[in-house]
């Protein structure tokens, strides 16, 4: 991590995002951001809130209804020299542009040789747990890891939102985003100022222990803290937020595995082939021998996200993530 | 000569056809109109000798684009070098009017990744195989250089079958509500691999599409390049002055199979192919340039001449290329590649004793 800021301010989630913004395109004028209503409302949840009145609505643009299109236009802008910071206005709002996400950005650097690049941002709202109609709740992330030739980071506490993204702008290949609409609001911490960045590929020990690893990233890392004190007096347990799931920090997850012998991964998308999946196999080659117990996985359900009434029953919960944490003690 | 189906009236010629007498066009002399002859018959000579090469194992599966050069020619030469080409796999071939050698596009035919080109090195974006998706990527570029005060236009080239992808829409609609310096050259010709254009559209001309964007649409024959020119140049010429995209379909008829790979047997009107022959946008010209007395037998022979030798010294540079190496599969996905991957050529080296 480089901080070159000394002082911080608290601030939540979704303003440490607009911080970022601000200060991204406010150092570089080839930065601008585009999608829809991100300009005169300054996005659905204000995440762009000031940007089109300080830098023009030609920096800060609100385009037509169009995911595919703004993506494939940012495939374009950034031939001309832009580097482009895309808005999906939700998770599940952002599959028309997975057409564009995954036949071009992941592809056109290598279809050039590498002599272009597409430094291009799409970041977006993702996750359950807000109450909301049908897909504005999804947790897309394995689509995108999945997917050659992209990058993505999914921070879990302000300052890493903020950090994270900065580094998504200045990153010369395409970085997904996704951040954790839950706790947007809710999610409140020190911020440095200005010029923040927390490099990709650098997982957060954000609570050491000895016992078990609960692995996460966004908005399952405070469900697994919450868990971590629920079983205080059973096990220590270390939290690990991954932070970026593409590149992952493998060294740093290892090193924890090998520090407690038991891991219980946590995602809130379903669970077949989910980045849980990913992390269980990575462990099981490359770190079988610290293992005392099997990997755990605690996930969402193979089921399309539920009506609101039943999604508490979806999302993994304190007290599954506890259970996960016992029964793999109790191995 | 079968009678004119209903998408194939009311469009724009240069070149005598019928009734209608050749017209000379304003700024072209004859040197310009030799330029433009030797660049379709590069284009004719690349398609026909690659359909060979392809025959002789020496390619891949190749889309071929015969009857189509005068729409890839009649651009090209109304852009200047500044100015962006989107091609799509049909145009395949275009990168040659802008210095490209033949070799670097026959080895994408062979999936050789030499077949890489850097596309700012001519203004060329790279090939793009999934149907209208480059047209957003056109739109971007396009309203990108305006943004940092430039006048460049970009021009892109699809097919009728694109016009019913969401990407085509999504793509001239941003265009349009941005003013985006950008021509859109649609070349009709009429068939979607087997799928004709009465099953690809009600409309019942493609460049109505283009009152719902809010842009002016110029329907040309697209077996004339010096309509196709004509055209592309007006649109440019719009797009400069800061009037955003013009839609130009221009008619033809696919009377090649699709791909190496296809038997249009299966669904082709062999009488309508057998007339599209005697309409052949390279034999139109040649006769045209011989009225107008800017042709001779020996400039014709020349020019093919010419046009052959680069094919033989680009199949012979393209095969004479070194295998690529396992590293080739891992490099340029990423300017910052993930560790994983030096990892997975390490291990590809490691079992393959390399």
């Amino acid at each position: 991590m480089s901080v070159t800021a000394v002082t911080t301010r608290e601030l939540l989630l979704v303003e440490a995002i607009n911080d970022a913004l601000h200060v991204e395109l406010g150092r570089d004028e080839t930065v601008m951001v585009l999608g829809e209503d991100v300009g005169r409302l300054g996005g659905v949840f204000r995440a762009t809130a000031g940007l089109r009145d300080r830098f023009g609505s030609d920096r800060c643009v609100d385009t037509p209804l169009s995911e595919a299109g703004i993506l494939g236009a940012a495939v374009g802008l950034c031939m001309a020299g832009w580097r482009p910071v895309v808005e999906m206005q939700y998770d599940a709002f952002s599959y028309p542009c997975l057409d564009q996400l995954i036949t071009h950005v992941g592809r056109y650097r290598w279809r050039t040789g590498g002599a272009m690049s597409f430094p291009l941002v799409v970041r977006m709202p993702y996750g359950g747990g807000v109450r909301a109609p049908e897909l504005h709740d999804d947790s897309p992330e394995t689509y995108y890891v999945h997917t050659p030739g992209v990058k993505v980071a999914v921070p879990a506490t302000p300052a890493d939102a903020k950090g994270l993204l900065a580094a998504a702008i200045r990153d010369p290949d395409p970085v997904v985003v996704l951040e954790p609409k839950l706790v947007y609001r809710t999610a409140r911490g020190a911020v440095p100022d200005g010029e923040h960045v927390v490099d990709l590929g650098r997982a957060r020990v954000a609570r050491s222990g000895s016992d078990v690893t609960l692995v996460a990233w966004g908005a399952m890392v405070d469900v697994c803290e919450r868990a971590a004190d629920a079983v205080s007096g059973e096990a220590s347990v270390e939290v690990l937020d991954l932070r970026t799931l593409k590149p992952l920090d493998e060294e740093g997850l290892i090193a924890s595995v090998r520090r407690t012998g038991r891991c219980v991964v946590v995602q809130e998308a379903p669970r077949t082939c989910g980045f849980a999946s990913e992390v269980a196999a990575l462990l099981a080659e490359r770190a079988i021998l610290d293992l005392q117990g099997p990997v755990l996985r605690v996930t969402g359900f193979d089921v399309p996200y539920p009506y609101w009434q039943l999604e508490d029953w979806y999302m993994p919960s304190v007290e599954r993530v506890a259970d996960a944490v016992r029964r793999v003690l109790a191995f | 000569m079968n009678e004119l189906s209903a998408v194939e009236q009311g469009l724009q010629r240069v070149v005598g056809f019928g009734d209608e007498p050749d017209r000379r066009p304003e700024g072209l002399d004859d040197e310009a109109l030799l330029a433009i002859h030797r660049s379709l018959v590069r284009l004719r000579t690349y398609d026909e000798r690659s359909v060979v090469y392809h025959r002789q194992g020496r390619i891949g599966t190749y889309a071929i684009f015969r009857g189509h050069e005068a729409i890839q020619a009649g651009a090209v030469h109304a852009l200047e070098d500044r100015d962006w080409i989107f091609p799509s796999y049909r145009d395949s071939a275009i990168g040659l009017l802008r210095g490209l050698p033949a070799s670097t596009i026959l080895q994408w035919w062979r999936g050789h990744p030499s077949g890489w080109w850097k596309p700012e090195d001519v203004n060329v974006a790279s090939i793009c195989v999934p149907i209208a998706t480059q047209v957003p990527h056109a739109a971007g570029l396009a309203w990108g250089l305006k943004l940092k005060g430039s006048d460049t236009v970009a021009l892109t080239l699809f097919g009728d079958g694109a016009t019913s992808e969401g990407a085509f829409h999504e793509g001239v609609n941003i265009a349009a509500v941005v003013k985006a310096p950008l021509v859109l050259l649609c070349n009709n010709n009429q068939w979607a691999i087997s799928t004709p254009l009465s099953a690809q559209t009600a409309a019942a001309r493609l460049s109505d599409k283009a009152v719902g964007y809010g842009i002016p649409a110029i329907r040309v024959d697209g077996h004339d390049v010096l309509a196709v020119h004509d055209a592309v140049a007006e649109g440019v010429a719009r797009a400069r002055a800061g009037d955003g995209p013009t839609f130009i379909e221009a008619v033809t008829y696919r009377s090649a199979p699709h791909a190496t790979a296809d038997d249009p047997s299966l669904y082709i009107e062999p009488e309508r192919v057998a007339a599209e022959q005697e309409r052949d946008c390279v034999t139109v010209y040649e006769a045209y340039l011989r009225r107008l007395g800017v042709l001779d037998d020996e400039r014709a022979v020349a020019v093919r001449e010419e046009a052959l030798a680069a094919m033989r010294a680009g199949i012979q540079a393209a095969e004479d290329e070194p295998t690529a190496g396992p590293e080739l599969v891992f490099a340029h996905a990423y300017a910052d590649p993930p560790p994983s991957l030096a990892r997975d050529l390490d291990e590809l080296r490691r079992v393959h004793a390399l």
